[in-house]
């Protein structure tokens, strides 16, 4: 150990201290032997680490002072909508009536639970403009994943086995194709064009008897709402195709237009994206899909529905593709998302997307003085810009990024879409206040400056962080994956 | 009407758009195209304020039964476990909770370093090389395992023991869809799977075995019988196991596993009816770079001082795209930790003593049904449930204990016509003496 290096919990730990207070042993004693064959009792105990309740706090209390989050400063992750958490949405869902209901318990022991979910799959089917919302997939990718199943489940119905292919844009975020992949079906690649959308020509000779269905964000993952989608969902719907509307960027566009509006088939939404659930250091979120009612028989199962004034699960669902994920979905994030919903009101939620499209235009017109703008036109809630500029200088944007974790910021995303040479993909979301963003905005013109005056510097950032650039290589040459 | 988490004031909206040269927000949403405006006001509930919601939705929480206002026997996957309060202050802090993936290591080494600790934890506890940093749910982790083995063996035939959860057995023919799955049911015998019918079913064509250990049915499944059993080295070992079992018993690791998954809920998560939880997978150093979802790794900074990174991220969407390994994504971090708190303080002694308590609590409930003369279904070991026979509709029965203030068991005729009137009955540590000879002193009466 490097006398600098923060200890791990299990080198703090010492034989004999605990931290745990189970429950009274208040029931006479079985001998276990006699009923196990003893081969199936541990011999060793698993080395779990030993100490008192005050070490762990502080061990973990440390942790979370070198680690990031939203409430710690600025984080314009492009794609990744880092929006404030609300705290409301923590209490409400603590509160012991939703936090410890069993999913088995009957319904109409549950019925206030059912009554939130019913309202947001009813308000989220208002948002997207489909017909009917399933809560159950656990992320986005899950829901992308349910929903290429569900349509390649209604062209098997109508005897259309050969549309195995789904058409992604190349700036298309990596869950995409991989979701692809998993329904078993088949990535077909389509190009953008110098305006950054996608290329209709290039769509019009992809589509054809074996299309499964077109993939899009929109507004795409460059920021760009896609201004042709009528005539892109006229070429793939005529083409016998369906239409996925990823909900990644839904952000931008809440009560200005629906993507049932615009032709969609399908959509998933990232609940912990644009309805607040907080990320949690990578999850849990989750990822809700709507259909058209064309698809809403394949809907997974069990499917919650309102009969009279009860909340029932429906299981009798023959078309079904079964199960996505076990019980009900990610029923704490949901609840979150549905204390957002009612907070914002269609009011609040509208204003959402202008101020967050607005945040995003003004940043795009004053760091486009020094840093290339691939795309000129007006942005939705985020927008893309090359490094290429400062890469002639010798400095990449992985640089630049570095960089700003010593001015206390977050980076954008850098190198996504793939389409776009030393990318840095900037969303400061609605939350944030004109003085954050001309900080940052300030902040990145000096490195600019530093570029030119000090590539060196920059180049060797962070300076100020608790450990510097990782040794990344070795990291994966020669896995190191638990303490031993 | 304001909103309290939107800081534009009419000053910074004239300010801004000035500087990009419009005179007004609609002009930056000109290029939506008109016929597919959204030109009326949505359908939604008014905008609530935080009082009257707060107060609004702590009633519809009032609403349900839980574990809190009831005495609970439910358990079926998801259990009423002791959750230390530290738990809650840790996940609490919003530098883990509001972060983002820690895809920037230098101001990441918190989360970084935690989850590493959990990967820790978990390959301990289940007795195997490596783990991950999380997976949705014990089931999606379980059907991630079956899609595994098809692409590792080229096979597609998955041999799922019926004495596996009903619902991940479902989630694993879902997710198999994509991958031309061919599940083949081995039946369930004495609470058990069928040696008889696994053995006649094993040959050169399977992909993979799958057994839970302890069971659907809280029976403690021959690992090493069914380790035994698989003679061809190609087909691959799949356990799903409740990690907090594995504190007293041997670890699926040390009967040959390939793969072990579960969930972690046991473990500092509560039930949220159903989700999230944490699903968990661990498995060989030689499948290591096959896992899905997310791994951290230990290395060094340009100083030598010892940090953490995301790291064969070669295997992952982001990287791999249409090839990776799985489509995860999001995975279950914040709840990961949680666990990892909880198994910190349980430690080594508390965590054998915890799941030594839930099997002495269920074997002394087994004792109270019998004296009862309450049919026991099966005879085989247990962790910390229980199969009763209440001879009527267990619905019926569930809802004479729920007017006696006690959520019952799991109904078993749920999952098969031939379980009609079998009760399946959770007993952990929570549940006291007092508690479990009211609850069968109970059900003796309904069901006599």
């Amino acid at each position: 150990m490097h006398k600098k290096d923060f200890p791990l919990i299990f080198e703090l730990s010492k034989s004999g201290r605990t931290s745990y207070s189970l429950p009274e042993m208040d029931v006479e004693e079985t001998d276990l032997d006699e009923m196990l064959d003893p081969l199936y009792i541990r011999q060793e105990a698993p080395a779990l680490p030993e100490l008192s309740e005050l070490d762990i706090i502080r061990h973990y209390t440390n942790l979370s002072r070198r680690n990031y989050g939203v409430d710690s400063g600025f984080y314009p992750l492009g794609s990744c909508t880092m929006k404030y958490n609300p705290k409301m949405n923590e209490d409400v869902a603590r509160l012991e009536g939703f936090s410890h209901i069993h999913p088995y318990q009957k319904a109409e022991t549950a019925q206030g639970a059912l009554e939130m979910m019913y309202d947001l799959q009813t308000s989220l089917q208002e948002i997207t403009g489909m017909h009917t919302v399933s809560l159950q997939p656990a992320a986005g990718a899950q829901g992308e994943w349910t929903g290429l199943i569900m349509i390649r489940a209604l062209h098997e119905a109508n005897g259309e086995k050969q549309r195995t292919k789904v058409i992604v844009p190349d700036s298309a975020h990596g869950t995409n194709p991989a979701s692809v992949t998993a329904a078993g079906l088949e990535v077909v690649t389509v190009k953008t064009n110098e305006e950054g959308l996608v290329d209709l020509y290039n769509l019009k000779s992809v589509v054809g008897s074996d299309t499964a269905a077109l993939m899009l964000t929109n507004p795409n993952t460059l920021g760009l709402f896609e201004t042709e989608i009528i005539e892109m969902a006229r070429i793939v719907h005529q083409a016998g195709g369906r239409l996925y509307y990823d909900g990644a960027n839904l952000n931008a566009i809440m009560g200005y237009t629906r993507p049932g509006d615009m032709g969609f088939d399908v959509v998933h939404l990232n609940l912990h994206k644009t309805f607040t659930g907080p990320h949690g250091g990578g999850g849990p979120g989750s990822g809700p899909v709507g259909v058209s009612e064309e698809l809403t028989s394949f809907l997974p199962k069990p499917v919650l529905v309102k009969q009279a004034d009860n909340f029932v699960f429906d299981y009798n669902r023959p078309d079904s593709i079964g199960r996505v994920k076990p019980y009900y979905g990610n029923f704490g994030i949901n609840l979150r998302a549905y204390t957002y919903i009612r907070t914002m009101g269609a009011e609040g939620l509208k204003k959402v997307s202008e101020y967050a499209v607005l945040n995003a235009n003004y940043m795009m017109r004053r760091l486009q003085e020094v840093f290339e703008l691939p795309y000129k036109q007006h942005c939705k809630h985020e927008f893309v810009l090359s490094g290429r500029k400062q890469k002639r200088l010798g400095v990449r944007t992985l640089d630049m990024a570095k960089r700003l974790l010593d001015f206390g910021y977050h980076p954008p995303t850098i190198y996504f879409p793939l389409n776009v040479e030393e990318a840095m993909m900037i969303e400061p979301t609605e939350t944030e206040a004109k003085e954050t963003l001309d900080g940052f905005i300030e902040t990145m013109l000096q490195i600019a400056e530093e570029v030119k005056d000090d590539p060196e510097y920059v180049q060797e950032a962070p300076h100020t962080t608790v450990v510097k650039r990782m040794d990344e290589t070795t990291a994966a040459r020669k896995p190191i994956l638990k303490y031993e | 009407m304001e909103f309290r988490y939107l800081p534009m004031t009419s000053e910074d909206e004239k300010a801004m758009l000035d500087t990009i040269g419009v005179s007004s927000t609609e002009d930056l949403f000109a290029d939506i195209p008109e016929e597919i405006r959204f030109k009326k006001e949505l359908h939604l509930k008014k905008p609530a304020n935080e009082a009257q919601l707060m107060q609004e939705l702590s009633l519809l929480a009032s609403k349900n039964v839980s574990t809190k206002t009831h005495t609970s026997f439910l358990g079926a996957g998801v259990y009423d476990h002791y959750i230390p309060s530290i738990v809650d202050h840790v996940i609490s802090r919003s530098e883990f909770y509001t972060a983002y993936t820690p895809y920037q290591p230098e101001i990441s080494q918190g989360e970084l370093q935690a989850i590493f600790e959990f990967q820790t934890m978990i390959s301990e506890l289940t007795g195997m090389d490596v783990a991950n940093s999380s997976m949705y749910d014990g089931a999606t982790a379980l059907a991630e395992a079956t899609n595994l083995s098809i692409a590792q063996t080229k096979r597609k035939k998955v041999l799922v023991s019926k004495t596996i959860h009903p619902e991940s057995r479902a989630i694993i023919e879902t997710y198999g869809k994509g991958q031309g799955i061919e599940i083949i049911e081995i039946p369930e015998k004495a609470g058990m799977t069928d040696m008889t019918e696994l053995k006649a079913a094993l040959d050169e064509s399977v992909a993979s075995v799958v057994v839970q250990y302890p069971n659907f049915l809280g029976q403690i499944e021959p690992l090493a019988e069914i380790e035994a059993a698989i003679t061809d080295t190609k087909t691959m070992f799949l356990v799903s196991s409740n990690p907090l079992a594995l504190g007293y018993l041997t670890p699926p690791g040390n009967f040959g596993a390939d793969i072990v998954v579960g969930d972690t809920q046991v473990f500092g998560i509560p039930a949220q009816f159903g989700g999230p939880h944490c699903g968990y997978f661990a498995t060989t150093k030689k499948l290591m770079r096959k896992i899905p979802g997310r791994l951290v790794g230990q290395t060094v900074d340009q100083d030598g001082i010892r940090g953490f990174v995301l790291t064969l991220q070669a295997r992952e969407q982001h990287i791999r795209r249409n090839k990776a390994t799985s489509n995860i994504c999001s995975n279950q971090a914040l709840n990961a930790l949680a666990s990892s708190v909880a198994m910190s303080s349980l430690g080594k002694r508390g965590i054998k003593k915890m799941a030594w308590m839930n099997m002495q609590k269920a074997q002394y409930a087994k004792r109270v049904f019998e004296k009862l003369g309450i049919t026991l279904v099966f005879h085989g070991p247990l962790f910390n449930e229980l199969v009763i026979d209440v001879k009527k509709s267990v619905s019926e029965v569930n809802e004479y204990l729920l007017e006696k203030g006690y959520l019952g068991g799991y109904d078993l005729g749920l999952v098969d016509e031939t379980y009609h009137g079998y009760m399946l009955v959770a007993v952990t540590e929570m549940r006291t003496k007092e508690e479990i000879d009211a609850f069968a002193t109970e059900v003796g009466d309904v069901s006599a």
